[in-house]
């Protein structure tokens, strides 16, 4: 995107976070990693795609982001400026740049709220944004904006469909107008036909309003439409990222490999099945209890003695783009 | 030859709400075929009536259902039972909410060994370890013992495939029996369901995802607000739609593989059932509706050998459709 500058919207730098559990009644506190050391950054105007299988910590990082939970340690940069930890005036300024679409519509939008009211919550408790005289006009341009019925403002949420609660989600993301909005798993509930329509309407706010995307889900057939870079996630630690087509057309990491194969898409039927296509055997190791060295090994097919001790940084090895992998891909041949 | 199962003009109704209005499919002895539509569009609900297991509130108002030949409705209690799990069996989306979680999962795939087969205990428990250990479930003389929580959700599906499979039905239905994995986990599974479609086990998929189809499937019927609106070979169906809603749907349908090609959103929403528009219940959404869609609504034909459209323009969609390249064809 044209309007970027020197300093990214957000920055992530080496964040860990997770929660903590306790092994039985009496047992040993343990602190769950989640996300064990995550560097990441997104411009003005950027989509970057998180994208990563459940359990990887793409939601823990979106938490994170947002601020509904403290890292242990690392930071999150807004314009340069850390601010974990941040607390009163200044954690609510920081939640008027930075918003959170969550996947669950039906979840997250108060039952008992008409849209007008959930959408100008946010001007009572931000002043400023808008006057109140201005509330009901700006309302309906929010929602005419989403592509839904300015005159249904005075509905609730149940007497709308699914993708039309993610309309109204989107709507009360914006009224703060704020300058990145996360979206986890934002469209993963909808049916396809819908799921197109919140895409197109996200992208066009993006081209219009100049908003930042750090765009969270598991699907990679939308993250290869709809993002400008991609990280991809597996068990708390990003194993490769870069431009999109880089990653997709080159893949170096085994796990993004496998990635791309398992998903299925619609140009799948020509392929006499299982050519070339990778199945990893097994199951993700649970994040309480990561494997050592590369967290990858177990499911590896190129694992080598040095993987199961020694953890690879995320590094840009002569492959165009950062990857964490002692053994890359750049050879094709060998790849496969 | 007669087919191994064959839906004629099935309607299933809630009280007097149609959400099945009329659909027909047939699939021969090791064939795939699978059903696509996006929620509501009553593809769960014409397999569900296929093994006599509707909601409570549901029934089936008309239509028959044949199996190898057979009338479905003409068979006794006895008969049907006979027919489920001997014949024909199902797996679900939610692996969890199908197996009991107070038994092991072991006494649960034994328990039809000895129910259906009148195998004594002992050899029931090898037969559940030797049925596990073909879905590809590790160690299972040591997981035959656990309980259902103590798998991942992809083992909790393979259970379900052990079972489903343990008599070596003809027919398995599977109703979006992947939507709920992680796209590794799903790859595991659907390489595990062609290795058995390879051996001769008929399928009926039922499935949101096209890629899906695209993977496991040979034939396609295509669901709409109750209907099947298309119905053809996949490789034919997604080369060349002849339904509007079949190309919105390719349209729509994001492609990790393709780069060049544009996602374009279907305008509008899918009709609610108690309030269908006059007509093409497809007409409100659709860039081709005329006046005539408004008013007539259209029967599913064929316009060519085993291709069949429900729409009045299917052969001006067809050539539309051949001009833009759907799926990398």
């Amino acid at each position: 995107m044209e309007q970027q500058s020197t300093t990214p919207v957000l920055e992530l730098v080496d964040l860990v976070a997770g929660y903590r559990s306790r092994h039985g009644l009496l047992g040993r506190r343990n602190e769950v990693r989640a996300v064990a050391g995550v560097s990441l950054s997104v411009s003005a105007g950027e989509t970057v795609c998180l994208v990563g299988e459940s359990g990887c910590g793409k939601s823990t990082v979106a938490r994170a982001v947002v601020s509904l939970l403290r890292p242990f340690s690392g930071e999150v940069r807004f314009d340069g400026r850390n601010v974990t930890g941040l607390k009163g005036r200044e954690l609510k300024n920081l939640r008027r740049q930075v918003q959170l679409v969550f996947q669950d519509p039906y979840a997250s939008l108060n039952p008992k709220m008409t849209v007008r009211e959930l959408i100008s919550e946010a001007w009572r408790i931000h002043p400023g944004i808008v006057e109140p005289d201005g509330w009901d006009a700006e309302v309906a341009r929010l929602l005419e904006r989403v592509g839904l019925n300015p005159g249904h403002a005075e509905r609730y949420p149940h007497q709308f469909s699914g993708g039309q609660r993610q309309r109204i989600s989107i709507a009360r993301a914006l009224a703060v107008r704020p300058r990145l909005i996360v979206c986890d798993e934002a469209v993963s509930a909808l049916d396809v036909s819908i799921q197109a329509q919140v895409l197109t309407l996200l992208r066009e706010l993006q081209r219009d309003l100049g908003v930042a995307y750090l765009f969270i889900t598991h699907d990679l057939g939308v993250v290869r439409h709809f993002a400008d870079r991609v990280a991809v996630m597996h068990l708390g630690s990003i194993v490769e990222s870069g431009d999109t087509e880089q990653i997709y057309e080159h893949a170096e990491h085994p796990y993004t490999r496998a990635l791309l194969s398992a998903a299925p898409s619609v140009e799948d039927w020509r392929d006499d099945a299982e050519n070339g296509e990778i199945v990893l055997t097994g199951d993700v190791p649970s994040p309480l209890n990561p494997p050592p060295g590369c967290r990858f090994h177990t499911r590896c097919w190129k694992a080598q003695d040095r993987c199961r001790t020694e953890e690879p940084e995320l590094l840009e090895r002569g492959t165009g783009h950062p990857v964490a992998c002692h053994f890359p891909a750049t050879d094709p041949v060998a790849a496969m | 030859m007669s087919a191994l199962l064959e839906v004629t003009d099935l309607v299933v109704a809630f009280g007097d709400v149609r959400a099945v209005r009329g659909v027909s499919f047939s699939l021969s002895e090791g064939e795939t075929l699978a059903i696509v539509g996006e929620s509501g569009s009553g593809k769960s609900l014409s397999s569900l009536a296929v093994l006599g297991l509707l909601p409570a509130q549901a029934r089936v108002e008309s239509g028959e259902i044949r199996w190898a030949g057979e009338d479905v409705s003409a068979m006794s209690e006895r008969e049907l039972r006979a027919l489920r799990g001997e014949q024909l069996s199902m797996i679900f989306q939610d692996p969890l909410s199908a197996l009991n979680p107070s038994l092991t999962v072991g006494y649960q795939i034994a328990e039809m060994f000895r129910r259906r087969r009148g195998l004594r205990r002992d050899e029931a428990r090898r037969r559940a370890v030797e049925a596990m250990t073909e879905v590809g479930i590790p160690d299972a003389a040591r997981r035959v013992g656990a309980y259902p929580h103590e798998f991942s959700g992809g083992m909790r599906q393979r259970v379900m495939i052990a079972m489903a499979l343990a008599l070596e039905p003809r027919l398995l239905i599977a109703d979006e029996p992947t939507t709920a994995l992680d796209v590794t986990v799903q790859a595991q599974i659907l390489r595990l369901l062609r290795h058995r479609q390879r051996e001769g086990l008929a399928m009926v998929i039922i499935s949101h995802d096209l890629g899906v189809v695209a993977r496991t499937a040979r034939s396609v019927v295509v669901m709409y607000a109750g209907q099947a609106v298309e119905s053809g070979t996949v490789a034919d169906v997604y080369i060349a739609p002849a339904h509007p809603y079949t190309l919105g749907l390719l349209d729509a349908s994001p492609s990790a593989r393709d780069s060049n090609r544009e996602i374009r959103p279907i305008d509008g929403y899918p009709p609610d059932i108690t309030a269908l528009p006059t007509g093409c219940a497809f007409h409100p959404r659709c860039p081709f509706a005329r006046e005539r869609c408004r008013t007539e609504e259209p029967d599913l034909r064929e316009f060519a050998p085993g291709r069949s459209s429900a729409c009045h323009y299917a052969e001006e969609v067809l050539a539309r459709g051949a001009a833009v390249d759907h799926a990398g064809a």
